[in-house]
């Protein structure tokens, strides 16, 4: 036998049994998910630039949109995201309650945001079916509503079974994916934000 | 209760106590509620398979149809009305219904056979996709039973398919129905490019992975950027139909144009993602049989990701004709010219494999070597309308639809065919009847080109496509009979093929774990593989576990020793690019929570469809409560660490 070639074996020590941290193929897919749905939202964006580029002068119907509660609410958002990680970090340094206080805010805070934006749906001088513009300020915001009740879901659920004692600094994987998901609802609405509320004091589309 | 959360697998050989053991954890269970619950990939994959071909026959008896009512002039055995729902059903059919899933059929059957691993990442996920595929492919079908098919082309241009023109429900039924289809693409997608990254076996590091998984995995990464597109477009068409909006009304200002960009900036590379997985076939299966390994892997895998690279920026040649900018269709017209070179490398790689082995002649070999024929052909006129001036004389003839089905016949069809009589020994444990696979490679080789060939030049002579007829004397006549004969020559040898499954199902002769001596991990196991795959887990030393004494190579892979792993339903996860043991996963158990889930997002799409708000809100609710079931965290999958007291408890 001592001609044979080596035989090649796999013979690994003290590996893990199912997911690590946030080191696992959960949070592979979880990534998946943000890659499509970010994709989703690019094409939303793509169909208002290219819209807006070949409409005729005045396309924008509101050249100069009020950031009053807009921009307060944008802030709001983001800092959610904020408050969620250090949700997280509460289930990495054993700390429950900063954890439930971290998914709990994160949760008041991206109810707010949506109440507000509710309000803001309803004081535009438009509405759904005024024009190919309002059509699309609708239904893009309106995807990104749907993803924040989504993420609402996602962060209740969180609430829930941390209250129920159901992660550790090791086992948090499903923590981890869904903090991921609401940076993911957050971030995308920076790209919203500037697009119906920045570009037209840039000139786009007015 | 189970040991910690760190363990060092233990290591050993293929016995038959082993087998048993692996056989209580993996079967799934019969009768129906294994049926409804399975997540084996196998099933899946089988399932998979078996649908897509019943749609591929609703198809091919639609395509029948119309070539009955073209085969003359004049001629009135279909409306106008009944001809539009006809072409358009077929082409809904055969790219959406049957191109993609029949390929995620067999990657769905082959992948985890392929890389030594006991089933696809998500298992649960991979149930969901088939049951939302199927229940997509109902919806749409039911829409078309009630007079309601989609009548505007597969591709679906606004204005016509806008309410104003269109105002039955079949916009209705397409737009909805693709939209829950899309569902189904995206989560395979995600599962394919997560099974590919972590569950190969060890030692496959990704220059040792099959072509065929190449193929699949590109073309699953794009349909996960692109889906979302025309998902998009669909909902968007629905909302101008049902609520008012005006996205694609130039009246207020909308954009007709959007509609073919969202369609084609999906549409395109979908067309590469129905023929790469195809061709990673051909790659793979086409070496079996010229007995020696595929002459440039290397090439053959850059090509086909530079396919789909390219793929995702060559979408405005379907709007040449639609008045665009002349730089930006110079652009696209250059993209869609530069894309020929990396096919033309596979062409020449397959050559070069068949050139320098030793072509031992079964009809799967016939069937993949023709392939390339038919790609070369399809690739050629393709190259043709890449050109701006050429395209504006061919567009909206039957030149571009002789192109379209050499490329998706050709390229997708015939190594499908190719890959059953290839796969159906592994699959069902008995080889396929060569003598009547001849018949059916020959009649549906002959019958094809004939119905084809001669197409490019009724398009050249100026025959627009979806007329419902065509007048005497415009010296079409000949050549649409010709097609006509030809398609159901094809029809006659795709009977032939059904025939030959049924019986070789019956009687075929026993295949054993490797009828053709090939060389990758597949044959290494039981035909049929049992529930399991892999008894152990092997680790892999090169590309061709199997040849590697013939072909001398340094190491040898490991097959029957390695990891046990019979702790529980278990499989290991790899590193992605050299695939180092990682972890072990714990696979999930058989659970409804797929079927009940896809049950419930159908229900949603019927709600809507109908404006049963009510029914709607029911299917959500349900909806969340299969997913919240299903994400649950569990301790038998070890989503968290059992706590302390109860670890003492069970020890």
């Amino acid at each position: 036998m001592a001609d044979s070639p080596a035989i090649a074996l796999a013979e690994p020590k003290d590996i893990p049994v199912g997911p690590i941290g946030r080191h696992g193929i959960g949070y592979w897919g979880v990534g998946t998910l943000v890659a499509t749905e970010a994709a989703l939202f690019a094409y939303l964006l793509f169909s208002y630039y290219y819209t807006g580029a070949s409409a005729p002068h005045g396309w924008v119907l509101e050249p100069h949109p009020t950031l009053k509660l807009a921009l307060p609410d944008t802030i709001l958002l983001v800092a959610s995201s904020g408050v969620a990680w250090i949700g997280e970090r509460g289930i990495l340094d054993q700390r429950p309650g900063q954890a439930l206080w971290g998914f709990g805010g994160a949760f008041v805070m991206g109810v707010v945001f949506a109440i507000v934006q509710g309000y803001e749906w309803h004081s535009k001088p438009f509405s759904l079916g005024t024009s190919s513009f309002a059509s699309l300020y609708y239904v893009t915001t309106g995807f990104h509503m749907a993803h924040v009740i989504v993420g609402l879901g996602i962060l209740a659920a969180l609430f829930l079974w941390t209250a129920l004692d159901y992660f550790s600094p090791r086992r948090r994987l499903t923590i981890s994916a869904g903090v991921l998901y609401w940076h993911f609802v957050d971030v995308v609405w920076l790209f919203v934000f500037s697009t119906y509320y920045i570009s037209p004091y840039l000139g786009f589309g007015t | 209760m189970k040991a910690a959360a760190y363990r060092t697998p233990r290591i050993g050989i293929d016995s038959v106590q082993h087998q048993a053991r692996m056989t209580e954890l993996w079967e799934t269970e019969p009768g129906l509620k294994g049926f409804l619950s399975t997540v084996d990939h196998k099933h899946i994959g089988t399932r998979y398979i078996v649908t897509a071909f019943v749609f591929l026959v609703f198809g091919g008896l639609e395509a029948l149809l119309m070539r009955l009512q073209l085969a003359g002039p004049n001629k009135e055995l279909l409306s106008p009305e009944q001809y539009n729902q006809l072409f358009s059903t077929h082409g809904m059919t055969m790219i959406f219904l049957y191109a993609l899933p029949i390929l995620s059929g067999f990657s769905n059957y082959l992948w985890p056979l392929l890389l030594g691993s006991r089933d696809m990442a998500f298992p649960r996920l991979n149930a969901f996709s088939y049951w939302i595929y199927l229940a997509a492919g109902i919806f749409l079908y039911v829409g078309f039973l009630m007079g309601n098919g989609p009548n505007d082309g597969w591709f679906n241009y606004v204005p016509f398919a806008e309410r104003d023109f269109n105002p039955g429900l079949n916009q209705d039924f397409y737009s909805l129905g693709m939209v829950l289809f899309g569902i189904s693409t995206t989560v395979g997608a995600a599962n394919f490019l997560v099974t590919a990254m972590r569950t190969r076996a060890p030692g496959m590091s990704l220059d040792r992975m099959p072509i065929l998984i190449w193929g699949t995995l590109t073309a699953n990464v794009a349909n996960l950027l692109v889906v979302p597109a025309v998902s998009l477009a669909f909902f968007l068409l629905w909302m101008d139909r049902q609520f008012g909006t005006h996205f694609f009304q130039p009246a207020n200002a909308g954009q007709p144009l959007l509609w073919q960009h969202l369609f084609w900036i999906f549409a395109h590379p979908w067309v590469y993602a129905i023929v790469l997985p195809a061709m990673g076939m051909v790659s793979d299966g086409l070496p079996v049989f010229c007995r020696r390994p595929v002459v440039g892997y290397t090439l053959l895998v850059l090509s086909t990701v530079a396919t789909m690279i390219l793929g995702f920026g060559v979408w405005v040649h379907h709007m040449f004709a639609t008045g665009l900018p002349t730089m930006g269709m110079a652009f696209f017209s250059g993209a869609s010219l530069v894309i020929v070179m990396p096919s033309a490398v596979a062409i020449f790689a397959w050559l070069a494999t068949i050139w320098l082995g030793r072509p031992v002649v079964t009809t799967a070999f016939l069937y993949f070597a023709s392939m390339i024929l038919l790609f070369v052909i399809g690739g050629v006129s393709g190259f043709m309308t890449a050109s701006v001036p050429v395209d504006w004389q061919l567009t909206d003839t039957y030149f571009v639809v002789a192109h379209i089905h050499y490329v998706l016949i050709g390229i997708n069809v015939f190594p499908v065919l190719g890959a059953v009589y290839f796969w159906f020994p592994k699959m069902t444990g008995r080889l396929m009847d060569e003598r009547l696979g001849r018949w059916n490679f020959w009649l549906t080789f002959i019958g094809f080109n004939l119905a084809f060939l001669p197409m490019h030049l009724t398009g050249l002579w100026g025959m627009p496509r979806r007329i419902y007829t065509y007048p005497d004397g415009m010296g079409w006549d000949t050549l649409n009979m010709i097609t006509t004969v030809g398609s159901f020559l094809l029809a006659v040898g795709i009977l032939l093929f059904v025939v030959n499954v049924v019986k070789s199902l019956k009687s075929g002769v026993l295949a054993g774990a490797n009828p053709w001596d090939a060389h990758t991990l597949e044959w290494s196991v039981p035909s049929p593989p049992p529930p399991y795959n892999f008894a152990v887990i092997p680790t892999i030393a090169s590309r061709h576990p199997l040849w590697e004494d013939r072909l001398g190579e340094p190491a040898r892979s490991s097959i029957n020793r390695g990891m046990l792993l019979d702790e529980g339903k278990e499989t290991i996860a790899t590193t992605p690019l050299d695939a180092e043991p990682d972890m072990v996963l714990e696979m999930p158990e058989d659970s409804y929570a797929p079927f009940l889930s896809a049950v419930a997002t159908t229900l949603i799409f019927v709600g809507v469809l109908v404006k049963l708000w009510i029914l709607a809100a029911v299917g959500a609710v349900a909806t969340i409560g299969a997913l919240v079931a299903w994400l649950w965290p569990r301790r038998e999958l070890r989503e968290r660490e059992p706590p302390p007291v109860q670890e003492a408890v069970h020890g």
